[in-house]
């Protein structure tokens, strides 16, 4: 599926907000200017979402197994802001929407994506990266033995 | 058959409070967390998240708490658990191609692309009990890890598991002797947490049963198959743990967002194949997949996987193994724990009649008896 710009840049953010430590979230909210006034468009509600697999990783679908989850949308003005997470964490989905509203406000959007989203994607991927360094001193080289039969 | 029975409200209530006092333990030692099973317990968590068929590493901690450790009453627990939350969405598929890599190997390609990555492994450890862990450790600090990760930040590692390292079964097919997993995406995926399975089933609800299925059953049936009861020459091609991104794709918005990771383990089988009147002689596959890092089921669902599909591909269905009524239908621990379970409630009317109906027939015996010999 192509994308707009716009929608690529806000798949990108809700990805983060999703993947952001609550602790981000609440910080980030603090540093605010001015708190946002937004209303409920759908209360934050837990639930679940059913992991689908490929037989053989490429093959035909299947149902592997259900996984929390948690959505919440506000309204900030007459822009809706959407919120979904793994987990069971209402308080963060509805952080997430609200973030989600404010970056698409032309006028916070570049200082947010700054502020906000940067410095979870480093974190995300500097986590990437330590673990992968922890994984990579386990890399190993197999030899093949010769077998001591007599020809 | 059961029947209702009446009283001992009593007797229950002080029956679950010593049960709770037992699950306590000694008083004197500290209460376990929840944060610490699922940290310091984690295999036991994912089996527990697998076999529950629902991924919350913190609510299978606490049914493991709550069952004092049993997995089979704790996947029960999280099982009931889910049936009292709405289904708020599907994912699309996971890309295990593209998982984060923490271990990766293959026991049938030495020099795969993308390196032997072992991982957190039990393998190669000697089974012997370590009794420095009788003791708890006392020095909890990082050992000056933080100085050597930064020079390990300086190193640019030409191959590094934070690359993706693409599955070996489609890199290393150019010859096409291994069978190709096709998508066949216009058949609608059936849920059997929503419609009983019907026979015979499909591949999509076998591989729900036995993702969902017991580790223990599916252990047992694998090796069934390797000594000979449904033989499928396996061999390990790949089997890698890591990270996946879960994507959904809201109707509000139209396009598909990541909502979290989650942690799998996959194995992939391929399998000797003769050929048959359809298909050339090929490598066969069977899968595997579980949440958390679930190895030994990962295998064990991937025999299994295998073995069932017998009919499919023209091989004589003789064991059981083979037979999708046979496993399908007994693989659900929670399904049999409550029906071998059951017994122990109140059959006292079923018993009474089978004793009369016993009472009766050793009468008429014993007047036959007495005819014969009069």
């Amino acid at each position: 599926m192509d994308l707009s710009q716009n929608e690529a840049a806000r798949k990108h953010w809700i990805s983060m907000l999703s993947q952001a430590l609550p602790e981000e979230l609440e910080t980030a909210f603090e540093a605010l200017a001015e708190s946002p006034d937004y209303r409920w468009l759908r209360p934050a509600e837990s639930g679940l979402a059913m992991v689908r697999a490929r037989a053989g990783g490429t093959g035909q679908r299947f149902n592997l197994g259900e996984t929390t989850m948690t959505r919440a949308s506000i309204l900030l003005g007459d822009t809706a802001g959407h919120g979904y997470l793994i987990g069971r964490n209402k308080r963060h989905a509805e952080l997430a929407a609200v973030f989600d509203a404010l970056l698409q406000q032309p006028s916070l959007q570049s200082k947010l994506l700054e502020s906000v989203i940067q410095p979870i994607a480093e974190r995300l991927h500097s986590n990437k990266k330590q673990q992968s360094q922890e994984t990579d001193k386990t890399r190993v080289e197999f030899f093949t033995m010769v077998r001591g039969e007599s020809d | 058959m059961y029947v209702a029975v009446k009283g001992g409200e009593k007797a229950i209530d002080e029956a679950h409070a010593l049960l709770a006092e037992r699950r306590r333990g000694e008083q004197s030692l500290a209460e376990l967390t929840v944060e610490q099973i699922e940290q310091q317990l984690s295999l036991s968590v994912s089996r527990v998240m697998t076999e529950g068929s629902c991924y919350d590493p913190s609510l299978a901690a606490l049914a493991i708490k709550q069952a004092q450790g049993d997995l089979v009453e704790a996947i029960f627990l999280l099982r009931a658990y889910r049936t009292t939350l709405p289904r708020l969405a599907t994912t699309e598929p996971i890309d295990t191609a593209n998982m984060h890599i923490k271990r990766r190997i293959s026991a049938t390609f030495k020099d795969l692309p993308g390196g032997q990555i072992l991982g957190p492994t039990y393998d190669y450890t000697h089974r012997l009990l370590d009794f420095k862990l009788m003791v708890a450790e006392q020095d909890t600090s990082d050992k000056g890890l933080s100085a050597e990760l930064e020079i390990l930040n300086e190193q640019m590692d030409s191959e590094t598991s934070e690359a993706v390292i693409p599955r070996v079964m489609d890199l290393l097919n150019q010859e096409g002797l291994i069978e190709k997993e096709q998508p066949i995406d216009d058949i609608p995926v059936d849920d059997i947490t929503r419609e009983a399975i019907k026979l015979p089933a499909d591949r999509d609800v076998r591989l729900q049963n036995l993702a969902r299925g017991d580790e223990g059953f599916l252990l047992a049936l694998g090796y069934a198959t390797q000594r000979g009861y449904g033989h499928t020459h396996p061999f390990a091609g790949e089997i890698r743990l890591g990270d996946v991104e879960v994507e959904i794709t809201p109707p509000e918005l139209g396009f598909s967002i990541c909502i979290g990771e989650i942690e799998v383990t996959e194995c992939e089988m391929v399998n000797q194949f003769k050929g048959s009147k359809d298909k050339p002689p090929q490598f066969t596959r069977g899968y595997g997949l579980t949440f958390g890092y679930s190895e030994r089921k990962a295998m064990a669902m991937a025999l299994v996987d295998r073995a069932l599909r017998a009919e499919e591909l023209g091989e004589p269905v003789k064991s059981a193994a083979q037979d999708p009524e046979f496993v399908l239908m007994h693989s659900d621990n929670v399904e049999a724990s409550g029906f071998v379970q059951h017994l122990k409630l109140p059959h006292y009317v079923d018993f009474q009649s089978e004793l009369e109906l016993i009472r009766k027939l050793r009468a008429n015996d014993s007047a036959d008896n007495k005819e014969t010999t009069e």
